[in-house]
């Protein structure tokens, strides 16, 4: 188990006060502008060294994506960073706890990163039903204003920084980069087509780094501790620590911050005090939020929790959040749950996404039910594959996949059911 | 989204709403949200001021508050922007009431990790208060509105009632609490399992035990 001295959240349980004094206690802050000093170039690359891969489910090497932004401005553009809290996988709950918890962790981040890339300010997008949570980050903001950590000069360093908050209003698609970006810019979230990227044309047309919370506020303490510090922890490319969220049918459910390719058996049974009912009672387990496929019982009992150990089990590490499936769930119910979710949560733009989540959708309620032919299973399989890859972002996709891997591990039970409907018909 | 609609714009709207302005509380909320943005980006504030209004109408009415049409239009000239971008924003997101809502706004989370730890009960448990999906109550006092994922899945289930979350809910839990809010009452807000924080494991964290008590400065240890 990871040592407590070698967790990056310390106030992860919210048992401490999240203010300014008591988070300079526990060691944020704490001069700031020696990090600074080290020169933009510099903190890049202990970024990259260090391993770090994007926490928003992707895992696009942190380091790397801030070294595309311009080194300077030719045409007088500004560069923006923006942080993503809009954090709305099913399945996520962990930057709720960073923000409510430990915010200044991520307010020094958002000036370290912004500095590294030459930002001149962030804007973090929360999501809007994150109310107290956006209060607590609003207020966190305006104590590093006070004590002149931010704004004019910020932490004696020379450099102009600003921080602000903005908040979201209930569309889980806004968590996608560029539907952030015209979020940001009052409009409805619907994602832009790419090229441009955002390093080259992205908030009100400058250069502009999207990354989610947890990646922006692990970078102090890595550059504190060092970048060899950080890559000690998980197996080649799938390096540090992480914030794991389990749900679902474990005994004891929660969040917790563990080193990269922990197994997951491991995870479960020293923090969540084991499958509810044992470990034969497990069906399935999606591993990293609702946009990946389901892993079978036997498949994951072993399975180290990164990116590449969750790839080989025909799944994603993802956000990291972990749903847990015992026998007594109706498992095409929980995965229409989720087509329900991308249904409701499909922003409309491309036809084969919004037209094809609620399709989906109501193919896996007959299927629920039985009520269907056994070759409209081969027919749903082909409709997520017209829609996966076929839209602008990677809403469809993360829809098309719960279904793929439902038809893949539990195909005899959604035949099942059909006879099942067809005997009870005809007696 | 296609089932949400506009409240119909009628003369006893107009009568009822025509005349909206911020007061200057509100009034002072909106101009620091336009500060945040660059000069002739004031747009950018819209999801701000919309959401203000909705508090200032919820003030006004003792509800969450909603957004009616002239409301809108108010939002349209404050920020020098043609109505139909507000209305298509306020139409986007699932925050912004387009009709009138009760006193409490009950948003039920339904989505997979929320069902799997018992959300039909919760809804069970609302709709036993006489709440029915998507109506005001006829005492004016619910809405019930079932939501997507709210992002507490690991202290699951949870309704959110206006600006707070109740979590890790049981059928009896979850009646307490609107009986509570019923009373005008102040439940507590959070998980309501006794013996748990926040989502720590329940029973004790597993790891950071030394947090629990003091504030406790790991760097020594490094």
């Amino acid at each position: 188990m990871l040592a407590d001295r070698d967790r990056i959240f310390t106030n992860l349980y919210g048992y401490q006060s999240w203010q300014l004094d008591a988070a300079r206690m526990r060691g944020d802050w704490d001069d700031t502008r020696a990090l600074l000093a080290r020169g933009p170039d510099a903190i890049i690359q202990d970024i990259k060294d260090s391993g770090l891969r994007g926490r928003g489910g992707a895992g696009f090497p942190t380091g790397m994506k801030w070294s595309f932004m311009p080194k300077e401005s030719r045409d007088g553009r500004p560069s923006f960073l923006v942080i993503n809290a809009d954090e709305s996988e099913p399945g996520s709950c962990k930057d709720r706890e960073i923000i409510r918890h430990d915010p200044h962790k991520l307010i020094e981040g958002a000036l370290v990163a912004g500095f590294a890339m030459r930002a001149r300010a962030a804007y973090i997008y929360i999501r809007g039903e994150y109310i107290r949570e956006a209060q607590v980050l609003a207020a966190a903001v305006a104590e590093a204003y006070a004590a002149g950590l931010l704004g004019k000069n910020a932490c004696g360093s020379g450099y102009d920084y600003d921080v602000f908050v903005h908040r979201g209003a209930g569309a889980y698609i806004c968590g996608e980069e560029t539907a952030m970006l015209e979020s940001l810019e009052g409009k409805k979230g619907q994602p832009r087509l790419k090229p441009p990227f955002p390093a080259g044309a992205g908030l009100y047309g400058c250069p502009t780094t999207v990354n989610n919370v947890e990646s922006i506020a692990v970078a102090p303490t890595i550059l504190r501790r060092g970048a060899a510090w950080f890559a000690s922890f998980g197996r080649d490319n799938n390096k540090g620590t992480k914030l794991f969220q389990i749900s679902g049918h474990v005994e004891k459910p929660c969040v917790v911050e563990e080193a990269m390719s922990i197994p997951f058996s491991e995870l479960i049974e020293k923090h969540c005090g084991g499958i509810r009912g044992g470990r034969d009672n497990l069906l399935c387990v999606i591993p990293g939020g609702s946009s990946v496929p389901l892993v079978p019982a036997a498949d994951i009992w072993d399975a180290p929790m990164d990116f590449d150990g969750l790839k080989a089990v025909g799944s994603g590490l993802g956000t990291a959040a972990v749903i847990v499936m015992d026998k007594s769930t109706d498992v095409v119910e929980a995965i229409a749950r989720l087509s329900h979710f991308y249904m409701h949560e499909s922003c409309g733009q491309c036809t084969p996404c919004r037209e094809g989540t609620g399709w989906m959708y109501r193919v896996m309620e007959r299927l629920r039910l039985g009520d269907a032919e056994v070759q409209e299973i081969d027919m749903l399989q082909q409709l997520t594959k017209q829609v996966e890859g076929h839209t602008i972002c990677a809403l469809g996709d993360a829809a098309a996949w719960p279904i793929q891997g439902l038809i893949r591990h539990f195909r005899p039970e959604l035949e099942r059911r059909i006879a099942q409907n067809v005997r009870e018909a005809a007696e | 989204m296609a089932d949400r609609h506009l409240e119909p714009d009628t003369q006893e709207l107009r009568a009822r709403w025509g005349g909206f302005a911020f007061t200057p509380e509100w009034e002072a909320k909106a101009r620091a949200e336009i500060a945040k943005y660059p000069d002739g980006r004031q747009r950018s504030a819209v999801m701000a001021l919309l959401d203000i209004a909705q508090r200032q109408v919820g003030e006004e009415t003792a509800t969450q508050g909603w957004l009616p049409i002239p409301v809108m239009e108010y939002v349209a000239r404050y920020l020098d922007m043609p109505v139909i971008r507000v209305v298509e924003v306020a139409s986007f997101y699932t925050m912004y009431n387009l009709v009138p809502v009760g006193r409490f706004h009950v948003q039920v989370c339904r989505t997979t990790p929320c069902w799997l730890r018992g959300s039909d009960d919760i809804l069970k448990a609302c709709k036993a208060k006489g709440m029915k999906k998507g109506e005001v109550s006829a005492d004016g006092l619910w809405t019930l509105t079932e939501v997507e994922c709210m992002g507490n899945c690991a202290s699951a289930p949870m309704f959110q009632i206006n600006d707070d979350n109740y979590e890790d809910l049981t059928a009896e839990s979850a009646a307490r609490i609107l009986d509570e809010l019923a009373a005008g009452g102040t439940p507590k807000t959070g998980t309501q399992l006794s013996g748990r924080h926040t989502v720590e494991t329940l029973g004790g964290p597993t790891n950071l035990t030394a947090m629990v008590d003091a504030n406790h400065d790991y760097r020594g240890e490094w």
